[in-house]
């Protein structure tokens, strides 16, 4: 009897919030992990410390530490109120955009010394150098591990059900509580999850092999194997370790 | 905004309590990651193909849905299969089952690593299948992946606070707790602050280790 209300009430708008956490969290921590992850690389020593120090916080800080201080202990510490997706989704892009800031780094850092230096010789400014000339050969080097911490940030959305956000695991605790019967709802929310990773994955792909081909490499993988072979990318970069990768 | 200290001594005992927890659920989920994970690596590397497949598909599925989802699973779905276990064995049954999904594929690319030689080696000595992995690929690909592994610590710590969902008082349990029933706030930054300063200096150490081992 509940059934058909509760996934138009609660799981099917729970999806889309997933959904919705998971983008705005992605964009969120792309531009800290670019914008860090550039000033890591800076010619000033005090900007390169800063900006290690944010990287070097942050990942050690528990995401879901994290978002509990930003839901509950800021609000009476500042005594200001925000809704409480907009903490799961702060909390989110800072921590994982620290992560992503190592992606950034490590892959400039790849590009070879000679095409830095002959950006000097042709007398581009630093900037000039890094639009034309860096980010354009390290951006299909990120992509793949971008596409691993992307999967992990998807995952990392369902802990926002913990700050009362009402995303698809909160609504599968919701009907848990309801009706008792658990095995249905939280197979469905592990398969969806699943889902969402590989429809993640196929895009990142598509993304790698187009930034391949504009700077004229091949994409490593063609044909079915690109469709179907797997969630996760093979990379030098572990984004969730951050160990590996240029130093 | 005023910070109180005394309510910080208050939170204190139940700290170490919660940390105790903590640390006992990150060894034995380490223990269960680690193990576990050499035997997807192995599975997958040189057993038959029914097992193979099927290893790499589960490996695949747990790696790519959430912890959290899998705790409530472990803890809510399985017990009505007849299997139940406490919060905290739950717990670490979760972590340990959800990392060794990453640990097999450190491992796999340390067996990857060993020289090709080595095994063509094995083989010119006719040492038996077992003796080949035990005494010539292991040892090798173990020494490559320990600073990894060490890593992985790390990011199962910094997991393992979602354990607190299913009722396991760890560090954050015991600091939710404490601010709910007191009404105060510091708490959840004690703890905060705990994690970073057991993750930071973990990290700068792994990568000593890192320089040490692999060269």
């Amino acid at each position: 009897m509940m059934s058909a209300k509760f996934f138009e009430n609660w799981f099917l708008p729970g999806v889309w919030l997933t959904v919705q956490i998971t983008v705005l969290s992605a964009l969120f921590a792309f531009v800290v992990s670019f914008v860090i992850g550039v000033l890591r690389t800076s010619r000033w020593r005090i900007v390169r410390i800063l900006s290690g120090a944010y990287f070097e916080i942050f990942r050690s800080t528990s995401a879901l530490v994290f978002m509990f201080w930003i839901a509950f202990t800021v609000p009476m510490l500042l005594h200001i109120k925000f809704a409480p997706m907009f903490s799961g989704i702060l909390a989110l892009g800072i921590t994982y955009g620290a992560y992503g800031s190592e992606i950034v780094r490590g892959a400039l850092a790849a590009v070879p010394a000679a095409q830095r230096e002959a950006g000097i010789a042709l007398n581009f400014t630093p900037m000039q150098r890094l639009r034309r000339i860096e980010l354009p050969q390290a951006w299909p080097e990120m992509l793949p591990p971008f596409n691993n911490l992307l999967i992990e940030l998807l995952k990392g959305t369902s802990l926002v059900s913990l700050i009362a956000v009402a995303d698809m695991t909160f609504a599968g605790n919701l009907k848990r509580l309801v009706s008792g019967d658990s095995a249905p709802i939280y197979t469905l929310l592990l398969v969806l999850y699943f889902v969402f990773a590989f429809i993640l994955t196929r895009v990142m792909r598509l993304l790698e092999r187009r930034a391949k081909a504009r700077v004229g490499q091949r994409p490593a993988q063609s044909g079915l194997r690109a469709l179907f072979g797997g969630v996760r990318e093979k990379s030098a970069i572990d984004p969730i370790t951050s160990a590996g990768g240029a130093k | 905004m005023n910070w109180d200290w005394s309510h910080v001594d208050d939170f204190m005992p139940h700290f170490w309590d919660g940390l105790r927890v903590t640390l006992e659920a990150l060894l034995f989920g380490s223990l269960i990651a680690f193990s576990l994970g050499l035997v997807w690596a192995v599975a997958q590397r040189s057993g038959p193909k029914w097992i193979a497949w099927p290893v790499t598909a589960i490996t695949e599925f747990i790696r790519s849905t959430p912890l959290l989802v899998q705790l409530f699973f472990l803890f809510y779905v399985v017990p009505s299969w007849g299997l139940s276990m406490s919060p905290l064995t739950t717990g670490i049954v979760a972590l340990g089952l959800h990392y060794s999904t990453y640990t097999s594929e450190v491992y796999r690319a340390g067996i990857g690593g060993v020289p090709v030689g080595q095994w063509e080696a094995a083989t010119a000595l006719s040492l038996s299948r077992r003796r080949t992995w035990t005494a010539v690929i292991l040892p090798q690909a173990v020494r490559r992946v320990v600073p990894v592994l060490g890593n992985y610590v790390i990011v199962m710590l910094k997991e393992s606070p979602q354990l607190m969902a299913i009722g396991v008082l760890d560090m954050l349990g015991q600091g939710q707790d404490f601010s709910q029933t007191t009404f105060t706030y510091e708490a959840i930054s004690v703890v905060g602050i705990a994690f970073i300063v057991i993750a930071y200096p973990a990290s700068l150490l792994l990568r000593a280790l890192e320089r040490r081992l692999v060269r």
